[in-house]
């Protein structure tokens, strides 16, 4: 039987954006309040085809309330919004996406169950004559979007059983199968490793040079020097500046991003500023001694002392989360020891972990690390009481705890007994910290402490380690973001294949392209 | 670490901690005074209002309440247990035929151990085996009924035993019905558990985010275990109060008492998601829905009509809490 396609994407993404203006969508003096609190400000942001703009700026700028203004979700109080030179109204969803407009979803938006194709044209499936769902159809039609795209991924493979780098891609497919000519990407890489970043970028390229206009929204800065053409930047409601990549370096965004406070706050992040108190006659405070573990791990050794700082970096699949779940107890151990301030401890479960000394801030601080609907009070407890007899639970003492922990990480939540999940990302992410210091741990490890969050709560969250590191404590931490590695890190270790593959002391990792280079093992 | 100096917490006083309180736990607390009233005022003529009446209310529905303070447990740990109702008929049975063989104290244990041991064999499979408590509690519903069945010959077992009857829902203490001193005993102490303990806090956690709770180290699978064996038990003691106050114990005590249970648990407020429960809430739950089954045939209506009226109001109810979230 003959596939007859009902809606057949004929047009040609070149030919189409040849005969348009220059600027693909332009906001024009936007202002936007709530409930009395100014959002924006007169704000003006445009991009233009074939250019990736990234728009950045600390959480609460207003980067997030323009882009819902773009989407249609929110209203402007003022302001116009141009698409290709002509004023549009933007009611709802359905008319910026009538207008080309689609926003490429953090918090990804498919369905595990389906197949890409099925995901891709969701809610607009292709049918047979009789009406019943063509899955031939479907699968070729996605093709085509793949085969313009550039990628090799096979339709009719489970979404649930890709890697999130696939998602990504499979949500950008979803958007242009509906005519989408202007994206919005906000934070697309926080949830993927390093290679799969280097994809969507690779992606990126194709999409901008076919004249597509992307706005991409970004905490990390290397990234956005590998990728954009324009940086704007907004703080407190304003747009503060847009520039080219080329004239707008990396010190002059970070400084007009955080205003006054940068200079102060920048510095403090260097470890050579403080001295760690180093004992070379004490046992380390963590010792490894050749782990292998169900998931990964292949005779590993490592060794942390009192007041340490050591960075763990590694390329996807290097085993760097693997290493720190086999440490606490979440991944079997099959092989090896761990030893804590010179003491052989057996983990088989976190609350070994726990009573060893141990501590761990896991990747997915939404899924793993908080039970959002419970409150900060009921988070911050929840380690100290996880295990053995507590007896009568008085309110007031989980009340001064949360309290004491919100003060001293600068937690921004009105009350301890707010629901976690109504916090920021970066006060979450301060919450999980908090309710592990309470704990006391004499070895803290971090699975991407700061991915996601703005540079106020990120500087907040290294110094914390710092002092805790000072106080005679080991930290381990994870990053994929290398710049942020080399800024808080006393040594760095570099894993490859389940083993600690190279050391670097700090005069080793003046910069990024020395680890870099270590990573690739070149 | 030994700094104090924390500022005081607001609304610590009475008004603050009134206004704290979940108005949605206030809904249906609401619910329940214009249901009451609505029926104090409408059936004022057929003696609604009678001590009587109302006692009988607390004694109808303390079955339910007992049952309802260890579902509270259960589904704010995120998971569900089918097999009380036919568990109560069980423990009912095996309490009655030991009270005839050995005598109160024996009667009594055997009792409780049949409500703990279906809880462990749940407890087991859902833990252990990795079988989804839905499922596993299906299964045990029709098991536990099957077994009272069949060890009974279908017979019901009379229990001659005043010691018992009278201890376990017979006698009234002066005014005071046995069997709301029971339920007032099962609600305090479940709530107590559930609100100022570390195992309480486990429970939601555990409800709330199972993989945050493991990695918080809370042993997750010994919370589950240890709500569906606290659920098993407290289906036992209800079990032996309907054996007590009917002087029987037979194998269709308790049948269907679960869709009952839970209502009440998801009418007092607590997440059938997990992670939010309320054991205060489900008794205000178990007795709404006895005093609409009263109310309702006190109307007229027959049993059918009861039915459908009181099912459709607990549609309604959940409805508009959750609609007005």
């Amino acid at each position: 039987m003959e596939v007859r396609v009902t809606e057949a994407r004929t047009h040609s993404v070149e030919a189409e954006v040849a005969s348009r203006s220059p600027t693909a969508v332009a906001m024009r003096r936007i202002s936007m309040s709530f409930g009395g609190v100014r959002a924006l400000e007169d704000v003006d942001f445009d991009v233009r085809w074939g250019e990736v703009h990234a728009l950045l700026g600390e959480n609460g700028a207003g980067k997030s309330t323009l882009m819902k203004i773009l989407e249609g979700v929110y209203r402007p109080d003022s302001g116009e919004i141009l698409v290709e030179g002509k004023p549009v109204s933007l009611r709802s969803a359905d008319d910026a996406r009538a207008h080309g407009i689609a926003m490429v979803f953090q918090e990804f938006s498919l369905v595990p169950t389906l197949t890409v194709a099925q995901n891709v044209l969701l809610g607009n499936e292709r049918k047979t004559r009789l009406g019943l769902l063509d899955d031939r159809a479907a699968v070729e039609t996605t093709s085509r979007i793949f085969e313009e795209m550039n990628v090799d991924l096979d339709p009719r493979a489970e979404i649930g059983a890709l890697p999130a780098g696939y998602w990504q891609i499979t949500e950008i497919a979803k958007a242009l199968s509906q005519h989408a000519r202007i994206l919005v990407l906000d934070e697309p890489t926080a949830s993927l490793t390093k290679d799969e970043t280097q994809a969507l970028f690779d992606q990126l390229r194709v999409l901008r040079a076919a004249g597509i206009a992307i706005v991409y929204i970004s905490h990390r800065m290397a990234e956005i020097y590998d990728i954009a053409d324009r940086i704007t930047v907004m703080r407190d409601g304003r747009k503060i500046r847009t520039d080219t990549v080329a004239q707008f370096p990396v010190g002059e965004v970070i400084s007009e991003m955080l205003g006054r406070a940068a200079e102060r706050q920048l510095r403090r992040v260097n470890p050579q500023t403080t001295s760690p108190v180093h004992d070379p006659a004490a046992p380390p405070l963590l010792q490894i001694r050749g782990l292998h573990s169900a998931n990964g791990i292949n005779g590993l050794d490592l060794e942390i002392r009192a007041g340490e700082i050591v960075g763990l970096a590694g390329l996807m699949g290097s085993g760097r989360s693997e290493l720190v779940r086999a440490v606490f107890g979440i991944d079997k151990v099959t092989a090896g020891t761990i030893s804590v301030a010179g003491r052989e401890v057996k983990i088989r479960n976190p609350r070994d972990a726990i009573e060893a000394g141990l501590a761990l801030v896991p990747e997915d601080r939404r899924v793993e690390g908080l039970v959002l609907a419970h409150t900060v009070e009921a988070n911050t407890r929840l380690p100290t009481i996880a295990a053995g007899w507590h007896g009568w639970l008085a309110t007031n003492v989980g009340d001064q705890l949360a309290q004491k922990m919100v003060e001293r990480l600068d937690v921004r939540t009105s009350s301890v007994r707010k629901p976690v999940g109504l916090l920021s990302g970066g006060n979450q992410q301060k919450v999980v910290i908090g309710k592990w210091l309470l704990t006391e741990p004499e070895v803290f490890m971090l699975d991407e402490p700061t991915a996601g969050i703005d540079i106020g709560a990120k500087l907040q969250i290294i110094e914390t380690l710092r002092q805790f590191a000072d106080g005679g404590k080991a930290v381990l931490v994870i990053s994929s973001e290398l710049q942020e590695l080399l800024e808080i890190s006393d040594r760095i270790v570099v894993l490859r294949d389940g083993r600690a593959d190279r050391e670097l002391t700090p005069d080793e990792f003046e910069s990024e392209e020395a680890l870099h280079r270590a990573l690739q093992g070149v | 670490m030994s700094t104090t100096t924390v500022a005081p917490r607001e609304g610590s006083s009475g008004l603050g901690r009134l206004k704290r309180l979940d108005w949605r736990q206030n809904l249906i607390f609401l619910g329940f005074v214009g249901i009451f009233v609505i029926f104090a005022v409408t059936l004022s003529s057929k003696g609604f209002l009678n001590p009587d009446n109302l006692l009988n209310i607390v004694r109808q529905t303390s079955t339910i309440s007992v049952m309802a303070v260890g579902m509270v447990f259960v589904i704010g740990a995120a998971q569900i247990d089918l097999s009380v109702g036919s568990t109560a008929g069980l423990a009912s049975v095996t309490a009655a035929v030991a009270i005839s063989s050995w005598g109160t104290v024996p009667g009594i244990l055997v009792g409780l151990a049949t409500g703990i041991a279906v809880g462990g064999i749940n407890g087991f499979f859902v833990t252990v085996v990795g079988v989804p408590s839905f499922l596993t509690t299906l299964g045990m519903l029709g098991i536990a009924e099957g077994a009272a069945m069949w060890a009974t010959g279908a017979v019901p077992q009379n229990i001659v035993d005043p010691t018992f009857t009278n201890l376990f829902g017979s006698a009234d203490i002066g005014p005071v019905p046995g069997l709301l001193v029971w339920t007032l005993v099962a609600v305090g102490l479940g709530h107590v558990v559930l609100r100022r303990t570390a195992f309480g806090r486990r429970v939601l956690a555990t409800g709330g985010n199972t993989r945050a709770a493991l990695f918080s180290g809370v042993n997750t699978k010994r919370v589950v275990f240890a709500v569906l064996v606290l659920s098993g038990a407290l289906a036992g003691v209800a079990g032996m109060l309907y054996a007590g106050r009917f002087h029987t114990g037979s194998y269709q005590t308790g049948t269907g008492d679960e869709l009952s249970v839970i209502a009440a648990v998801i009418l007092g407020g607590t997440s059938l998601f997990g992670g939010r429960a309320s054991v205060v809430g489900a008794l205000i739950g178990s007795l709404m829905i006895g005093l609409l089954n009263n109310g309702l045939i006190l109307m007229g209506l027959d049993s059918s009509q009861q039915q459908i009226a009181s099912g459709a109001i607990i549609i309604l109810a959940v409805a508009i809490t959750r609609s007005s979230r």
